[in-house]
């Protein structure tokens, strides 16, 4: 075969693997949009399910998983970015520091169902808090703490050198120049990483189904149990009884992602340009 | 006058400050530290209470057979887990074999081929794609595929077959992004000097830059293994969950992250133990695969620090 042939050949399978790659995504989008747009109202969104097939609206199920995503934010972002100073900042390269990004690549490895059973075990029932919000959060987290880590360390590491080294030659001292100087200028990039971590929290289910509970119930405390969208639409889904509602729930989920995911990169286009 | 040991030896250049700021830098250090080790922390914890729940498996049962017992009956007392292990394996292995061309393809497409046009086209969609719930990936591979899987096998359309696309659709972020960057750190020289001696880009793709970016694209072939065999909700709603050795690819199977999923809403005693067993294995088949792409990526650099 002439070469130029192979070549024509051979580029056009690189065009149609991207194509079929991008066409995947776009079925699965186009599909769940239009068969959960008819679906979506302002009483599926606000009112309770009612019934053995789940009719009515699915708003506990939207607080269950909002709570639990900030809640878990909230405990993962102090903890994730101090880390990623550690590591970028502070960290002589050695067997400590290899040892922690060994964990962290565990960590973000750790198949959901694990990290379920292992909130189950731990935050439910060694600890004793029970099927809650709160559980269900701290397993999350230690979901959610690798990526954040990761995002953090590139951030910090993006900042160019000579702004250290302004901020040193004026007296600063070490947690003066990373409060004051490389935080700052690595935070757009930080919270794209949170906003990522985030959406993935939000479409997590088996964390979520051993930690919190199944039971359909609206969180007023961090120790309340709950059922999130992710759960709800595997119930309605495997159950079978009540398909639109489940066409209702995975288009709410996805257009939660999809703005998670796009406001994340507009955030960064945003701040990339100031 | 009291000595002020720990300013003499860690660090000179903090001399300059009070003593006051000195030990703010020090313990802030500190709480750093601290808050890196969470991560190490984690992965004790998991391994320490999971474990903890699922040794009894290994101890009573026996881990021969536990691990190598072909019969999974818990409501006999019978825990073997191996019906379990080889549907994982099926459904892994089929994946990868759909997933890694079509994602070392869109790979290759997307460092060495796209416009930055195109590439902001492609590059989102891929990072979409790893932003979807599993859930609603099973969701429509329980609707749509599973239909469609039936059509061509006499079977209800659950089983392997369908796992395997589903799966493939969800390992090639994972594939795709890490091949991309070890494509991407190929240096421009190596490109030209190719291109200069007269080779069509194809011959520059598959005789220069996919060798060189060889290790790079094995290691992440590896994570995508490793997210395969950890995936859980989607392979669950359509894999048909029965735990026995498949008659064909389209016959329903289970796997084990999927039984655990299954049985733990009911599992009591040796049972509930038993899936604590489980989620040990699969703990350390993932940690393993971390450590092997470490391991790869170790030696590859001996090998060039020796050159």
């Amino acid at each position: 075969m002439n070469k130029n042939t192979a070549n024509a050949i051979a580029l056009t399978l690189l065009w149609i693997s991207a194509i079929v790659t991008v066409a995947v995504l776009g079925t699965v989008i186009i599909y769940v949009f239009v068969n959960g747009i008819a679906q979506l109202s302002p009483e599926f969104i606000f009112t309770w399910p009612e019934g053995v097939a789940a009719e009515g609206g699915i708003w506990p199920t939207i607080v269950s998983t909002l709570y639990v995503t900030a809640l878990a934010m909230i405990i993962v972002t102090p903890i994730a970015i101090l880390a990623a100073v550690y590591l970028a900042e502070y960290a002589v390269q050695g067997r400590l520091v290899s040892t922690i990004r060994f964990a962290a690549d565990s960590l973000a490895s750790v198949p959901s169902i694990v990290m379920g059973l292992f909130g189950l075990a731990l935050f439910v029932e060694a600890a004793g808090i029970g099927f809650s919000m709160l559980s269900a959060a701290l397993a999350l987290s230690f979901l959610m703490l690798p990526i954040v880590m990761r995002t953090t360390e590139e951030a910090i590491r993006s900042v160019p050198k000579y702004i250290r080294w302004g901020s040193y030659g004026l007296g600063a001292t070490k947690w003066q120049v990373v409060s004051r100087s490389v935080l700052p200028a690595s935070m757009p990039r930080i919270v794209t990483g949170i906003i990522l971590a985030t959406g993935r929290a939000v479409g997590e289910t088996a964390v979520v189904i051993y930690t919190m509970g199944q039971a359909i119930n609206l969180p007023i405390t961090p120790f309340d149990s709950g059922r999130p969208m992710t759960v709800h639409l595997y119930l309605l889904a495997m159950e079978g009884i009540n398909l639109p509602a489940a066409y209702g729930t995975a288009l709410l989920l996805m257009i939660m992602i999809l703005a998670f995911n796009l406001g994340a990169r507009y955030f960064l286009r945003r701040n990339r340009k100031v | 006058m009291p000595s002020l040991p720990s300013m003499s030896s860690e660090n000179n250049s903090l001399r300059l400050v009070s003593r006051a700021t000195h030990l703010k830098e020090i313990a802030l250090k500190n709480l750093f530290l601290v808050c890196a080790f969470v991560a190490v922390a984690g992965v004790l914890l998991i391994f320490g209470f999971v474990g903890f729940r699922g040794w009894p498996a290994f101890a009573e049962v026996g881990p021969w057979s536990f691990l190598a017992g072909t019969e999974w009956s818990p409501t006999d007392g019978v825990y073997g887990i191996l019906p379990l292990i080889w549907g994982t394996v099926v459904v892994m292995l089929g994946a990868l074999v759909i997933g890694t061309p079509l994602a070392v393809g869109t790979a290759v497409f997307l460092s060495e081929i796209a416009t930055p046009r195109v590439r902001g086209i492609v590059r989102p969609a891929v990072e979409l794609l790893a932003g979807i719930p599993s859930v609603i990936y099973g969701f429509f591979g329980l609707i749509i595929l599973r239909p469609i899987i039936a059509n061509f096998t006499d079977g209800l359309g659950f089983g392997a077959v369908t796992a395997w696309f589903i799966l493939a659709i969800m390992i090639v972020p994972t594939i795709a992004t890490l091949s991309e960057d070890a494509l991407r750190s190929i240096p421009p020289g190596i490109r030209e000097a190719s291109y200069a001696m007269g080779a069509t880009t194809w011959q520059t793709i598959y005789k220069v830059l996919v060798p060189a970016a060889k290790i790079g694209i094995i290691d992440a072939i590896i994570l995508g293994m490793g997210r395969a065999i950890g995936e859980t909700m989607a392979v669950l709603m359509v894999v048909g969950n029965a735990p026995v050795f498949p008659e064909s690819i389209a016959a329903p199977i289970a796997t084990l992250t999927t039984q655990i999923v299954m049985d733990m809403p009911y599992a009591a005693g040796m049972h509930r133990t038993a899936l604590f067993g489980m989620a040990i294995v699969l703990f350390l088949a993932s940690m393993g695969l971390v450590a092997l792409v470490r391991l790869i990526s170790r030696f590859q650099t001996s090998i060039e620090a020796g050159r």
